[in-house]
């Protein structure tokens, strides 16, 4: 064993991010202290990024099964069949921690890093999506982060030719401190060309290729507590940086090797580095793995063993090649100017499983046993409290300008256009974007297919907030009706789990009720869950407050278009098409952007959040997407922030056609046209088709209403008292002003 | 021996970067800012003996466009 | 007829322009990779595709432009050979010299992708003889730098000569006098910043682009 390390105290323990209990665990496990780097591989193994640990037990309560699916969490990504011998490959990963800290690289090794995760499988990526929530815009730090985090994602995304085709924004003062950078990748892949990661054949070659290896990421308090007896400076940490020209042709190196039958399994090196890679590769093969670190690629000079297994730098991945067709890959790789370097091989499990051996400079460094890294790592059910139900709303006056409230919401940084930011994505390149950003769902032709693939991410976290259970279900519905709100039957989802601190029960509570309401929601709408990742922690002290951000289960679904040319967008095609509302109205206000905007009521002043009621949500999505695909739907939009009025603005503001809306339910405007009804669709109709489509409803048990019909030029609400009139000129100003305005003065 | 090329847009070229630095600025509440030229440092790392010519050739051929970039060679033994 | 495109390391829109000339020509081009040396024989038509040749490091097109490939297709274009350099290709052919001027950052100095407003300014040159002298039309943009700049003789030179093949109808990324593409002075390179290819059939929400490639094959075929 190495000698030259410094000896461990609690100290370096602390800092490592283990308890004192997981110290002993790691002590117990390997019959003796371990030395700095073993130390450093089981604080990466046993961190709540790699182990789950206080997730593990609630996560397993997801259904992630269906027919159609291939692969369901615990690989790389979920896998899922589109028919045609082709597969749907993707998965959404969070980048929280990092964008704060520098938002362009952070933003931009995130969406790096969920692309390797696609490829990882043999997929070429077709779309990436993403959700951010950001805090208060005019907080100081704000405009800096958007700023950065928005040149991240398009600067890495544009550079690798990737379409960056939709995603979600939110603002609210609980991300002051901590903003979410969640970002999503779609692949398509043949399904007898699906790579996996478990490690096999004893001898057979491990191959490291890519990017080479520095110092970039290694947590600072454990540098600053190790004494290496070299210089300081160099041994600073770094922020990662990305390298989208050099993902792009690992993208294609690995594509182009992946045609052939040299691959044995393939990890890409994600955020724990050599150390998940090589580890997860083993355990689920159940094999051992040797690793020589003379032979890691290295940036740097002098670099130790500890350094190389913990570095997080970028663009790098792990193979196991069949024995002999090291020459032919090495070929590939070189031709695309990658690092190519054999650092290791296979080697056989012991009665008591595999090991993880790393040699460096003629010494051994680490020589631990598999099981404890991997699957035997601690697991908790951390004692978690329900959150408290919301008082129902006290009474409040209703709406007395519908005018003014519409042109509030609508121009409010909920709601506001997102133009200003997915014009700074190339969400075209690839040619096959046939739904572009700003409707319910991006849709992206499967190349060379009529079928398009319909992607959406959503959650609403005020819901999460004020009742986790109905909070998760609403997430998975919405991201369900958006995906049926194009035509497309929604296949599967993964999911980006962002909560506060799980050693606190209310939290722990808030993570425990969104999986429920999120597991009943998927195994109602057939819409599991195949991939995912947990981000616990985020809450900064340093904001004000224990200031922990709002539960945040943002979800990224995939549907399926069987014909693109059977599609619905929400632009109104034509002035005089019969305006229908689809689906079940309660009028419910609760949590609605209405009351915080207009009303200034949040949080738990605001009620409990719209009920989605699972049953209506299914039949009435499944009768719309029927009615898309019949051809009888001109226009389609699901209702959900802001309510009727704003679905409807949007439809008009995509079209520049207005509308003219019948008078208001007898519960008044407000509830009418604000309240974020769940399970609800606008639809329009050509008046030729109407009473075909109203009968279909109603054998169905689905009801459907008319709410007015398509004018030229401006919305009409017709009122009791007079009509209000709005022409889409002012609608146009107040919903693209908000960016810009905010924007403007920012680099 | 080592050569750092200065690479700047030739004066008269605008530069968009350079304005929305100077911009940036004045919102930090720097007043004063009369103009702000953004460039480019390109630190060489060569052979000993690498004559000035050649260094100028890879300028021209490839490290400045003269269309609309200057660039300066400063050479640390 | 008979096409290439070239593929740097970096390339990404070069699959989009191979689709854009088989469908209008109904031949596969050769995809060409940057070290080759020559060129297949008897093209036609060469395609400088967008993307972010070696990650638009350094300059953009810098490095694609030195390529050894673009020596070949230099000599090829001397001969008549059509080129035609989209985004990414527009820079790397003012990078190596084919076209005047450069592509600098935008004067906004964000990534611009939408559709933009263009005039055509000749409807005479064999890239744009389907459209209408003066015919608004629509095409995409994706592009960080964009905004060209040639000295102001460059400029007039382009203008007497019938030089510019289309203007930006709006403000996109302040070019000098709108300009969005150019021929050379023997009117076989077209260099622009605007996709054509991305607009070629009904799903992509706008058929513009179809037209150029319609008008090039038309052309190459009455000459050959």
């Amino acid at each position: 064993m190495s000698t030259n390390a410094p000896a461990i105290t609690p100290q370096i323990v602390a800092d490592h991010g283990l308890t004192e209990e997981e110290y002993d665990r790691i002590v117990q496990a390997i019959g003796r202290e371990p030395n700095l780097t073993e130390l450093g591989i089981f604080s990466v193994m046993w961190s709540e990024h790699c182990s789950y640990k206080s997730s593990r037990i609630h996560l397993r309560k997801l259904p992630t099964k269906a027919p159609w699916v291939i692969q369901g969490p615990g690989e790389n990504a979920g896998v899922i069949d589109i028919g045609d011998g082709q597969a749907a490959i993707f998965k959404m990963e969070s980048h929280n921690h990092p964008s704060y800290i520098e938002p362009y690289q952070g933003a931009a090794t995130g969406v790096g890093g969920i692309l390797r995760d696609v490829f990882t499988m043999g997929a070429r990526p077709v779309a990436n999506m993403n959700a951010l929530r950001f805090g208060r815009p005019d907080h100081p730090k704000m405009k800096h982060l958007i700023s950065g985090v928005v040149r991240g994602i398009g600067g890495y995304g544009n550079c690798v030719g990737v379409p960056t085709v939709g995603g979600e924004t939110n603002f609210h003062s609980a991300y002051d401190g901590n903003i979410l950078v969640n970002a999503m990748t779609v692949g398509v892949a043949e399904t007898d060309k699906i790579f996996y990661s478990a490690a096999s054949g004893v001898g057979n070659p491990i191959v490291y290729v890519g990017s080479k290896t520095g110092r970039d990421g290694i947590h600072g308090a454990t540098m600053a507590s190790a004494d290496f007896g070299e210089d300081a400076e160099a041994k600073r940490p770094t922020v990662q940086v990305g390298d989208p020209f050099t993902e792009k042709l690992l993208i294609e190196a690995c594509l182009e090797l992946m045609a052939s039958d040299a691959i044995v399994a393939i990890q890409d090196m994600g955020a724990a580095g050599l150390t998940s890679s090589s580890i997860e590769m083993a355990s689920k093969g159940g094999v051992g793995i040797r690793l020589d670190m003379d032979k890691v690629p290295q940036r740097e000079t002098g670099m130790t063993a500890y350094e190389m297994m913990l570095s997080e730098s970028q663009e790098r991945m792990l193979m196991v090649l069949k024995p002999g067709r090291e020459d032919f890959a090495e070929a590939i790789f070189r031709k695309w100017e990658l690092d190519f370097a054999v650092i290791g091989e296979v080697t056989e499990a012991g009665p008591d499983g595999g090991r993880l051996v790393l040699v460096h400079r003629g010494e051994t460094v680490c020589d631990i046993p598999l099981g404890p890294l991997a699957d035997d790592a601690p697991l908790y059910d951390r004692p978690h409290v329900p959150t408290p139900a919301l008082a129902p709303l006290a009474e409040f006056a209703d709406s007395t300008n519908i005018s003014i409230d519409l042109l509030t919401l609508l121009g409010s940084p909920d709601l506001a256009s997102r133009r200003w930011i997915w014009e700074q994505y190339d969400h075209m390149v690839g040619a096959d974007t046939v739904q572009r950003p700003g409707g319910d769902a991006a849709v992206v032709r499967v190349h060379g297919t009529k079928k398009g693939l319909a992607i959406s991410t959503d959650c609403t976290p005020r819901y999460c907030f004020a009742d986790p259970v109905e909070g998760g279900k609403q997430a998975i519905a919405e991201c369900w009706r958006n995906i049926t709100a194009v035509g497309a039957m929604p296949l599967a989802t993964t999911d980006c789990m962002n909560f506060a601190n799980p050693q606190r029960p209310e939290i722990m509570g808030q993570f425990v009720g969104c999986i429920e309401g999120m597991a009943a929601a998927c195994t109602a709408l057939d819409f599991p869950i195949v991939s995912g990742n947990v981000s616990l922690y985020n809450e900064s002290k340093a904001t004000g407050g224990g200031s922990a951000i709002l539960p945040t289960p943002a979800i990224g679904g995939v549907g399926l278009l069987p014909d693109i040319d059977r599609m619905a967008t929400i632009a109104f095609k034509s002035t005089g098409d019969i305006i229908l509302l689809i689906g079940e109205r309660s009028g419910d206000l609760g949590q609605s952007l209405w009351l915080r905007e207009v009303r200034g009521l949040e949080g738990k002043d605001a009620g409990p959040p719209p009920r989605v009621d699972l049953e209506a949500e299914r039949r009435t999505g499944d009768f719309v997407r029927e009615a898309i695909r019949s051809g009888a739907v001109t226009a389609c939009h699901d209702v959900s922030d802001g309510g009727v009025a704003v679905a409807v603005a949007e439809m008009a503001l995509a079209s520049g056609i207005g509308a003219m809306l019948d008078q208001p339910l007898a519960g008044g405007i407000a509830q009418s046209y604000f309240a974020e009804d769940q399970g609800l669709y606008v639809v329009t109709v050509r008046d030729a088709a109407l009473v075909e489509l109203l009968s279909k409803a109603e054998a169905r048990g689905v009801t459907a209403a008319r709410l007015g019909h398509t004018i030229a030029n401006r919305l009409i609400f017709e009122l009791p008292e007079s009509d209000h009139a709005i022409p889409l000129a002012s609608l146009r100003v107040a919903h693209e002003s908000f960016f810009p305005k905010l924007m403007d003065a920012e680099l | 021996m080592k050569a750092r090329v200065f690479v700047t847009l030739k004066s008269g070229v605008l530069d968009p970067q350079g304005k929305a630095i100077q911009h940036a600025l004045e919102g930090l509440g720097f007043g004063g800012v009369n103009d702000v030229r953004a460039g480019k440092l390109i630190e060489l790392e060569l052979a000993d003996g690498t004559s000035d010519a050649d260094i100028d050739a890879m300028c021209q051929k490839l490290l400045a466009n003269t269309v609309i970039e200057n660039y300066r060679i400063e050479t640390v033994a | 007829m008979k096409s290439a495109v070239i593929v740097f390391p970096g390339s990404n829109c070069d699959r989009d322009l191979a689709v854009a000339f088989e469908a209008v020509s109904g031949s596969r081009p050769a995809m060409v990779w940057h070290r080759e040396t020559e060129l297949p024989d008897g093209l036609d038509l060469i395609g400088v595709p967008g993307g972010f040749s070696y990650g638009d490091y350094l300059r953009s097109g810098a490095m694609a432009a030195r390529s050894p490939v673009m020596q070949a297709v230099a000599q090829a274009a001397a001969r008549g050979t059509f080129v035609l350099g989209i985004c990414n290709g527009f820079q790397v052919l003012t990078e190596t010299g084919l076209l005047p001027g450069a592509l600098m950052r935008n004067a906004g100095t964000h990534f611009v992708c939408r559709d933009v407003a263009l005039t055509v300014d000749n409807s005479q040159s064999a890239f744009t003889s389907r459209y209408g002298a003066g015919e608004q039309i629509s095409f995409p943009v994706a592009h960080h730098d964009g905004n060209y700049f040639a000295d102001v003789q460059t400029l007039d030179r382009l203008e007497q000569e019938g030089r510019v093949a289309f203007r930006y109808a709006e403000s996109v990324n302040g070019s000098a006098r709108n300009i969005a593409g150019i021929l050379n002075d023997a009117g076989n390179v077209l260099g622009m910043m605007p996709h054509p290819e991305r607009v070629i059939e009904k799903a992509h929400g706008g058929t513009d682009g179809r037209r150029l490639f319609e008008g090039l094959v038309e052309s190459l075929m009455a000459k050959a």
